[in-house]
């Protein structure tokens, strides 16, 4: 067991875990935030995306250990006093999910792009979000949100 | 997932010594080896995590050499004006690597070192005839991939950077796997001091080659036209679910042109 320390959403946290813990199950079963989703468990889907020290990084595919010391944002941490993060804000009013169950990743995932490419096309979101899978196939609204969002995000 | 030791090395000399044991792997941005435990097709002790090294992050140019630390991330490289100004084609490659959470965590050195028969920055490393440095010699891209998932690398050596002669024009197409990513074909081209190279991944039945007829034929033309009625060996080619051989030979010929289109443009 080694004790993980990190900050997640703001907060110091840490947790006895062993070295093989998955960063996504530190956050959901350690720390109790379950809104970061394990889809795939592969890598491939984007459901447990999560900002890693600015960058958008799949929590399944890294150990809780290699998290030590870093600044780590969930879904949870993304709106800023009960406000909607400006891309939250996009998919809802853009109806940019079904089931959505990859939904916390998408939008994780969206940030970080719109961050990085503030005048982002249509072609460069459906680009960027090539390690985010949606299986009720709704990428339609999920490209559309991202725009609105990647523009409110330039305020 | 299996059990594992971690640790996490202070120094190049302290990860060498820690991962020499014959079951210990070093751990450099985790993209191929996590999920690789995790399906149970790697069951190492240890596990030596490169991350804290800051010797081996960061991209130098000196003249005509592009120096690429070994755990400089795949998004760094792409993002990178030193290496977009010096060798374009190497930072598109980079920036094509996966997706963007991969790019975000994976590295030239643990890309490398993994050899993939399928992944990119093989292809770039032989096809610009890099040279790989250790902590204990350096070795030509040409001597240091071995075939399917092996390098010329012995236990308990680290990589520490890649460096790359600056070409006079290169390009690097591929073909993906729509679902992976990883590439179905994929074809570094290169003019330049190091020769005229044609580096094929994603195709061959023992990992990443170099294609000497077209190598050849370019070194007298360098362009799409010059590699017309050159054949690709079938019995050469990988052949899985995803694409037989002869479709893979195909699309070696196809690619080549294209990668060569763009660089000679």
């Amino acid at each position: 067991m080694a004790t993980v320390s990190m900050t997640v959403n703001g907060n110091a946290v840490a947790a006895d875990v062993e070295p093989d813990t998955l960063l996504v199950d530190y956050i959901r079963e350690h720390i109790g935030l379950t809104g970061t989703h394990v889809g795939c468990d592969t890598s491939q889907c984007g459901s447990c995306c999560v900002m890693l020290d600015g960058d958008s990084i799949k929590s399944c595919t890294m150990l809780a250990v290699q998290a030590e010391g870093a600044e780590v944002t969930t879904i949870e941490g993304v709106a800023d006093n009960g406000e909607f993060h400006p891309m939250q804000q996009a998919f809802h009013d853009n109806h940019a999910l079904q089931c959505g169950f990859c939904t916390p990743g998408m939008v994780i995932s969206a940030i970080d792009l719109a961050a990085k490419n503030p005048d982002i096309d249509e072609a460069g979101v459906r680009r960027g979000l090539e390690g985010n899978l949606c299986r009720c196939t709704g990428y339609h609204n999920i490209v559309k949100a991202v725009l609105a969002g990647a523009q409110a995000m330039k305020g | 997932m299996s059990g594992f030791n971690y640790h996490k090395a202070s120094d190049v000399a302290d990860a060498a010594g820690k991962s020499s044991s014959e079951d210990a792997l070093p751990l450099a941005g985790g993209m191929t080896i996590l999920p690789s435990i995790k399906l149970g097709l790697s069951d190492p002790s240890d596990l030596v995590d490169l991350a804290g090294i800051g010797d081996l992050k960061g991209i130098s140019v000196d003249g005509d050499t592009v120096t690429i630390g070994a755990m400089t991330r795949h998004a760094d490289v792409a993002g990178s004006a030193d290496v977009q100004n010096a060798i374009p084609a190497l930072a598109a490659m980079a920036g094509g690597i996966g997706d963007a959470q991969v790019r975000n965590r994976g590295t030239i050195g643990g890309s490398i070192a993994n050899n993939d028969p399928a992944a990119d920055y093989p292809a770039a490393c032989l096809g610009l005839g890099a040279t790989i440095v250790t902590n204990n010699r350096e070795i030509a891209a040409d001597d240091f991939f071995k075939g399917l998932f092996e390098t010329a690398l012995d236990s308990g050596e680290i990589i520490t950077a890649v460096r790359f002669p600056v070409p006079a024009r290169a390009a690097y197409e591929k073909f993906p796997n729509p679902a992976s990513r990883y590439a179905l074909v994929g074809v570094f081209v290169s003019d330049g001091p190091a020769g005229t190279r044609v580096a094929v991944t994603g195709a061959g039945a023992n990992g990443v080659f170099r294609q000497g007829d077209m190598e050849s034929a370019l070194g007298g033309s360098f362009s799409a036209d010059a590699l017309e009625g050159i054949s690709v060996s079938e019995g050469d080619m990988a052949s899985d679910l995803h694409a037989a051989s002869d479709y893979r030979a195909h699309l070696v010929g196809i690619i080549a042109k294209r990668a060569v289109a763009a660089a000679a443009g």
